[in-house]
């Protein structure tokens, strides 16, 4: 479990990094600039999201029936449909199927739920090996990191640095700063073990209920060939993923590629409705759906923090985020960083290991500005910051009240009782005006990059009186 | 859909809440922007029983200690006039944070028509003032700050862009990204110092970049991390808030 205090560690560590910041900024205003282009008009942008947020208001209100929806449809279509209440369950339930196969080696397309469940990890401790297909993926996997970016895992480096670690890892080929010869290398790398992998597994973008369809979007291609070429094919999802009908995908996919690589569409988008049928000739013999609860439910219960399970995962929130833009994803943790990541995580692993999320964050509104869904996401940052002091004892969310000592208390208290005795109100910031030039102002970290304030000589209430400004 | 505006038209009398850093740390502000509405005709009522929006306690959590505080401000502003905030942070805070942060604690329909009469300083002046600027001031070059609850809670960044573009010897500066926050965040100054530290460096090296002699925001939070952080650097890089610098501008006895 992580502490508060690892969270200012690793964001002096990243704001250290002149290299770090100098990727992240040009990445973000890249995928800032290519977003903006795609919504040209913003009356239209505010009414397709509009729609967007319907849609998945739409189906969180009807969660738990579209869920049972989406097994029957699944289940009638031939797919496989597993419940996972906890990442244990889920990395049982692969390991399972893994071992029903015989297979060794698990073939990945991108999937944040399988970060979440620290699969990779999970299954190599028990001797199956997984690989991840996705470029990005892949090159953390040569790396030994964890994704920085839910969209662009591995924005923070640079080419010069995949080419060193090509160059490490495959001594035998030649080196290259080129990025196409570089993509052509893992290419020609991972190709070969689409073949030899027994079972594929993918995450999902929208699992739709009415049909039992799971689509997935990706650009490489490497999705279709995890979720076809290999016999069995895994889909780990959030139960949140759901929506209820097929024409809810066209306004959510509109949504999803331009907010998070402003592209109109993707290379690939895939429908998956069913393991191969009778008399088709490719696709793969067993389908499975596993859906992963780990924490959602806690989060349905609570009927503002419930906008937290709307998210699409496009990573807009990240991109236009000034806090993400300057530490990147690894400062953050968790297996979602940036302000969704800093909403959602705390509320799964409980405000006592990652309450200074919340309050990392200056509220400044980027990120609900872009949102695809509309999650107003300041808003449930200051929830947060209450639910981590608040001690009545009054609600679902983990580890309520952890962070409240008793000095700020008694601190917010006084302040209060100051602010609604507007005599002793006077009194004080008169005091304080005719102190000024002894009382320090701003000391300990304000002052480490700025000058502190200058106190007025007189307050605005004295000077308002004197120049005849009334009362009532 | 972006919320669709109405503005009323000139009242007789308006109000003014100074908001609490300006009390203590830019009072002229907070005269300036009084002195401005009242040479439009208009009467300024400065409550003398106001103190602060309640924004502080409420964004670090203490909701209970907020809510006590906004309610006591409510009862400053009983009457029906418009209620002048010169920043867009506690306008925010009072037109969009209260009906949430007071429902259920005060009668629904006062709130509701309380947020809906608060406007940000220089929307009031455009919008349902619609004041005209001479400029009597020397050329000067200006680079504006834009704090992201004027821009985003309260949608008045075109407002103080209109109201510096009506002073004819203003050359306004346009910096790089513009849109960013300046690190400010309240607390959060406090509470994440290397992060806030970074944020106002990046900002400050934007707006030295644009070549302004001045630097000009409608909020003073931001003016007191901004201008801080470019006293801190001995920039000659001056601060103002908008409203000083439009009635120092425009104001003709000074002169």
């Amino acid at each position: 479990m992580q502490r508060n205090a690892d969270f200012h560690t690793r964001t002096e560590e990243a704001l250290a990094n002149a290299q770090l910041k100098a990727s992240l900024r040009s990445a973000m205003d890249g995928l800032m600039a290519s977003r903006k282009a795609c919504f040209p008009d913003a009356d239209a942008f505010e009414r397709l999201r509009l729609r967007g947020a319907q849609i998945r208001v739409n189906a969180l209100s009807k969660l738990p029936q579209l869920l049972e929806l989406l097994e029957r449809n699944c289940t009638r279509n031939g797919i496989r449909v597993h419940w996972a209440e906890s990442v244990d369950e889920a990395n049982e339930t692969v390991l399972g199927i893994m071992r029903e196969h015989q297979a060794a080696l698990l073939i990945k397309g991108k999937s944040m739920v399988s970060e979440e469940m620290d699969l990779n990890r999970f299954l190599e401790s028990h001797g199956i090996e997984c690989l991840e297909s996705d470029l990005g993926e892949y090159i953390l996997q040569l790396a030994g990191e964890p994704p920085s970016h839910i969209v662009a895992p591995a924005i923070h480096k640079t080419r010069q640095d995949i080419a060193k670690l090509f160059k490490q890892k495959f001594p035998d080929i030649p080196y290259s700063e080129d990025v196409d010869t570089l993509t052509r290398n893992a290419r020609g790398i991972l190709r070969k073990k689409f073949h030899a992998a027994s079972v594929g597994l993918s995450g999902v973008n929208f699992a739709v209920a009415e049909s039992g369809t799971l689509c997935l979007v990706e650009n490489e291609g490497n999705g279709r060939m995890c979720t076809t070429v290999p016999p069995v094919h895994i889909a780990v999802t959030g139960i949140e993923k759901v929506v209820e009908k097929l024409e809810h995908i066209p306004p959510l996919l509109k949504l999803l590629t331009r907010s998070a690589t402003g592209q109109r569409i993707t290379t690939y988008f895939n429908m998956i409705s069913s393991p191969r049928k009778t008399g088709e000739k490719d696709g793969p013999k067993e389908v499975h759906l596993i859906l992963l609860d780990n924490g959602r439910s806690r989060i349905y219960e609570d009927e503002e923090l419930v906008n937290t399970l709307r998210c699409i995962r496009c990573g807009a929130c990240m991109n236009h985020c000034p806090i993400y833009t300057r530490i990147g994803g690894h400062a953050y943790g968790t297996t979602i960083p940036g302000p969704i990541g800093s909403v959602l995580e705390p509320q799964k692993a409980g405000l006592k290991s990652l309450g200074e999320l919340p309050v990392a964050s200056t509220l400044c509104g980027a990120c609900a500005e872009v949102c695809p869904v509309r999650i107003p996401i300041p808003r449930l940052l200051n929830r947060l910051r209450f639910e981590r002091i608040r001690n009545d004892h009054v609600g679902t969310t983990r580890g309520q009240g952890s962070s409240r000592t008793f000095n700020e208390a008694i601190a917010w208290k006084a302040w209060s009782w100051l602010h609604r005795n507007p005599v002793g109100y006077r009194l004080a910031m008169t005091l304080v005006t005719r102190l000024r030039n002894i009382l320090p102002l701003g000391i300990g970290p304000w002052t480490q990059a700025r000058k502190a304030p200058r106190i007025a000589a007189k307050t605005l209430h004295q000077r308002a009186r004197e120049e005849g400004f009334n009362d009532q | 859909m972006p919320e669709q505006k109405r503005y009323p038209a000139k009242p007789n009398k308006a109000y003014f809440f100074a908001t609490c850093l300006v009390d203590l740390l830019y009072p002229e502000a907070g005269l300036a922007g009084m002195q401005l509405i009242r040479r439009e005709g208009v009467e300024v009522i400065f409550p003398q029983d106001q103190t602060c929006c309640g924004q502080p306690a409420w964004n670090s959590g203490y909701r209970d200690e907020a809510r006590m505080v906004a309610l006591r401000q409510l009862a400053c502003f009983a009457e029906d006039y418009p209620v002048v905030v010169p920043s867009g942070s506690c306008a925010g805070m009072m037109r969009h944070h209260y009906p949430e942060m007071l429902r259920g604690h005060a009668d629904e329909s006062d709130i509701e028509a309380f947020c809906s009469r608060v406007y940000e300083l220089t929307e009031f002046l455009v919008h349902v003032l619609q004041i005209e600027l001479k400029d009597l001031g020397e050329p000067v070059k200006v680079a504006l700050h834009t704090s992201c609850s004027a821009r985003r809670e309260m949608g008045v960044a075109d407002e103080h862009e209109v109201l510096l573009k009506q002073l004819s010897k203003v050359e306004l500066l346009e910096q790089a990204r513009k849109e960013e926050c300046c690190g400010f965040g309240g607390t959060f100054a406090i509470k994440q110092p290397a992060l806030s530290a970074e944020m106002v460096s990046d900002k400050a090296n934007a707006i030295i970049e644009t070549g302004a002699d001045l630097l000009v925001s409608g909020d003073c939070g931001c003016l007191m991390n901004l201008g801080g952080h470019l006293d801190y650097r001995e920039s000659s890089i001056e601060s103002r808030h908008i409203a000083s610098f439009v009635w120092e501008r425009t104001h003709a006895t000074e002169r």
